[in-house]
């Protein structure tokens, strides 16, 4: 088997576990946490593809990680602010009971 | 190869121990070990800078925010326990993650891929930056601004603004309490 395959097969059992926790737990963390796996899945296929892949430009799977890590720092900052905003005006942070959007 | 399968194994048993785990400050703390692996996985590659900058974001900073997170979002010492989830919604959660593992493992084993280079791609922190400041300079400005509106707009929706008359409350669980009743409007039975 190709190398690049191997690595292929591990970040896509990362995303499928990252996937499985974001769709059963109820606890709005552990959602974020199953998200935030599924970006370090992707992240995977980068370095994956730019190390084995016939790649024309040298730098191009690092920028582009790079630029992802960036995106997954913010998106974890803004989920975690939601999760403490959903939990003082709800006094708890489970998905089923979050579900007016009026505050 | 070998160290690539125990890589792997790393990254995978962490992770689903991580979310399949009841107290979330655990989960939160084994996570930290699922990014190492990542680490390790973008060290056995060749992208070294990738790597560091996956431990300094992710095993320092990310961690660290969920653990807070955690912590804040909680009352007593043991609620940081989560109730189980119901048994159908947790068969149809690994019903869909096996049939999206399955389907991609399928369309990853059964597709033909170009051979690539044997080595690695040489790449070293200055070509890093020498591409960040010339071709991609306008994607790190705007990385930049992204960071900044995010960040700003995480604190101010984090920042709590308490109306007055809750915040003369001495007791906060007193008030979520009081408070309750009169918004269902069961106030006059």
């Amino acid at each position: 088997m190709n190398p690049l395959q191997i690595c292929l097969l591990i970040s896509c059992g990362l995303f499928a576990i990252g996937l499985t926790a974001a769709l059963a737990r109820s606890n709005s963390i552990l959602v974020l946490l199953g998200i935030e796996l599924m970006l370090n899945a992707a992240n995977l296929n980068f370095i994956a593809f730019w190390r084995f892949g016939p790649s024309p430009a040298p730098a191009s799977g690092v920028i582009f990680v790079l630029f992802s890590l960036a995106i997954a720092a913010a998106e974890a900052a803004v989920g975690l602010a939601l999760v403490i905003a959903v939990y003082r005006h709800q006094k708890n942070i489970r998905l089923k009971e979050a579900s007016r959007l009026k505050g | 190869m070998l160290s690539l399968s125990l890589i792997a194994a790393l990254i995978l048993t962490s992770a689903a121990v991580a979310l399949s785990l009841r107290n979330l400050i655990h989960s939160a703390l084994v996570l930290i070990v699922t990014w190492l692996g990542v680490s390790a996985f973008y060290l056995w590659a060749g992208a070294e800078f990738v790597g560091f900058a996956q431990i300094l974001l992710y095993v320092g900073a990310i961690s660290m925010v969920v653990l807070f997170a955690v912590l804040l979002t909680r009352r007593s010492m043991d609620e940081a326990r989560v109730q189980p989830s119901s048994l159908r919604r947790v068969i149809a959660a690994v019903l869909a993650g096996g049939a999206l593992a399955g389907v991609l493992a399928g369309a990853v084993l059964s597709t033909r891929f170009l051979p690539g280079a044997g080595r690695p791609p040489e790449i070293n922190v200055r070509q890093i930056g020498l591409q960040l400041m010339g071709p991609h300079a306008a994607s790190l400005l705007l990385v930049g601004v992204l960071l900044t509106v995010a960040l700003i707009g995480a604190t101010v929706i984090a920042s709590s603004f308490e109306r007055d008359d809750v915040s003369s409350d001495p007791d906060p669980r007193a008030r979520s309490r009081g408070r309750l009743p009169s918004n269902s409007g069961d106030s006059h039975v």
